[in-house]
């Protein structure tokens, strides 16, 4: 049952990609569509990023073990949209020109900080098989806690690049703020 | 009489002007006006850089947050806006403050086709066919003081027909403003049209200012007051934001936004293999405008 569970929840978050690639080949981008794929990859990594953030809270509330199986399947969506996100603007915005790509990097805050993101979602990636896990022991779950931080540069990447105060990243900021709330009270009670 | 005389005069000097527009039109973009005005498009030989931007992208994709801050909640929201009627007060530092009725905007002064080139601050740009006059015409009809060193905009202030303004994303009223030499420029537009249709609610309606050589967010839409003043106006971005909005924002490829660069543009319009474009100084309009900016540093007044 849980093993169907599992293969729903891959084509699920299968969707978004696929609705992208829809888009993108059916001209329904609009009249920006370079800006569109760039939002709607970053805004699906914010939204697994929540996602998985919310496993093991669920886990806790339902008594559950179901949502930890499929948490490692969630960072690695994390991981693929995010780069997507990054394929985008290097790729597809400015075409691998690397001088203004690396000029960004280095002094503009909001790709500075989705950029270090994305770097620490590396070892995340690298590290997510059973095998892995075994292997690091305690350190697997202290090395995974990098998905606090990276959760914070999202949420901050999304705030530094609009251009005043919108409703999106605040929502987002405060989502994933409660989610990381949780913890601290989870670790106080246990 | 004094109106009879005026009608009679100003289609000469438009036409002139008209001339003047299209001649600098074709050192600023090459062949851009196509075949609405055939005799510029030998100019410069271009690619679809310089094509006019549809109907459907200029009045579906607009930044107007007094109807929201997506891109499409103009259209959508601003359909049901009343235009009518409407009246423009101009007024301090005049010798004869006004209020005019925009029946009466539209008969003293006939606009002309004007196609300029909007740049977005936030990095995209469009082409589009406007329908106005110069605003020296109309400032002219109210003879400023020798104290109006400036000109501040003051758009509709109406949150029950403009849900955006419910929230304080800026701080409402939207007011912007110009140097008065910057006013004064024959470029600097008020549009009551484009594509020769009345301008659409979600770009401005009933009228708005159009300065092709600073970044969108300076041209003010549906205006309701034109201020001459003798200190410099806060407008609702350097409120917002002072560090990141000045008051000039002429369009600048050497001076980024603090968060984001300001060197390359897309167009609007284009699919997804288009490039990026380089970002023009003055937006292109260098040739008409640059004298008004001698000997300042355009770093420190961005």
């Amino acid at each position: 049952m849980s093993r169907y569970l599992k293969s729903g929840v891959f084509i699920l978050s299968l969707l978004p990609f696929l609705l992208i690639t829809y888009k993108i080949f059916f001209n329904k981008l609009g009249p920006e569509p370079v800006k569109e794929i760039t939002h709607f990859t970053g805004e699906w990594t914010l939204i697994f990023i929540c996602l998985t953030l919310s496993m093991s809270p669920l886990k806790k509330f339902t008594n559950s073990t179901f949502w930890i199986n499929i948490r490692r399947m969630l960072g690695l969506f994390v991981f693929f949209y995010a780069t997507l996100h990054l394929l985008t603007y290097i790729a597809i915005d400015y075409r691998f020109d690397w001088e203004p790509i690396i000029n960004d990097v280095v002094k503009k805050k909001y790709i500075y900080i989705g950029f270090s993101a994305w770097l620490l979602l590396i070892p995340l990636a690298l590290t997510s098989s059973k095998k892995m896990v075994r292997l690091l022991k305690q350190n697997w779950k202290k090395l995974h806690r990098l998905i606090y931080i990276i959760a914070i540069f999202g949420s901050l990447h999304f705030i530094w690049l609009s251009k005043t105060i919108f409703f999106k990243p605040l929502i987002y900021t405060l989502i994933i703020l409660f989610l990381l709330s949780l913890r601290i009270k989870l670790k106080k009670s246990s | 009489m004094k109106k009879f005389k005026y009608s009679e005069i100003t289609p000469e000097s438009i036409y002139k002007k008209r001339r003047f527009f299209i001649k600098s039109m074709g050192l600023g973009f090459g062949s851009l006006s196509l075949s609405t005005l055939p005799f510029v498009n030998n100019s410069i030989a271009n690619t679809n850089q310089n094509k006019v931007t549809s109907f459907k992208d200029i009045t579906t994709y607009n930044n107007y947050y007094e109807f929201g801050t997506g891109k499409s909640d103009p259209y959508i929201r601003s359909q049901n806006f009343k235009t009518k009627p409407w009246s423009i007060k101009i007024e301090g530092e005049v010798e004869k403050p006004l209020e005019i009725s925009m029946e009466e905007i539209l008969s003293l002064f006939p606009s002309e086709e004007r196609i300029l080139k909007l740049r977005c601050v936030e990095g995209w740009s469009m082409i589009i066919p406007w329908n106005g006059f110069s605003l020296n015409q109309l400032l002219s009809k109210v003879s400023l003081t020798s104290k109006a060193k400036f000109v501040e905009f003051e758009s509709i202030y109406d949150p029950s027909q403009m849900s955006g303004q419910k929230f304080p994303v800026l701080n409402w009223p939207y007011k912007e403003g110009l140097r008065i030499d910057e006013a004064m420029h024959s470029l600097t537009t008020v549009v009551t049209g484009l594509y020769n249709q009345k301008l659409p609610n979600q770009n401005g309606a009933p009228l708005r200012i159009f300065i092709p050589w600073k970044y969108g967010f300076k041209s003010a839409k549906a205006i309701v007051k034109i201020r001459l003043v003798e200190k410099m106006p806060t407008s609702s971005w350097m409120w917002a934001s002072p560090k990141e909005y000045g008051f000039y924002s002429n369009v600048n490829p050497n001076v980024d936004h603090p968060r984001w660069s300001q060197a390359t543009e897309r167009i609007i319009g284009n699919d997804i293999f288009a490039p990026r474009i380089k970002t023009e100084m003055f937006n292109g309009y260098g040739d008409q405008v640059a004298n008004l900016y001698t000997g300042m540093d355009l770093k420190k007044y961005y």
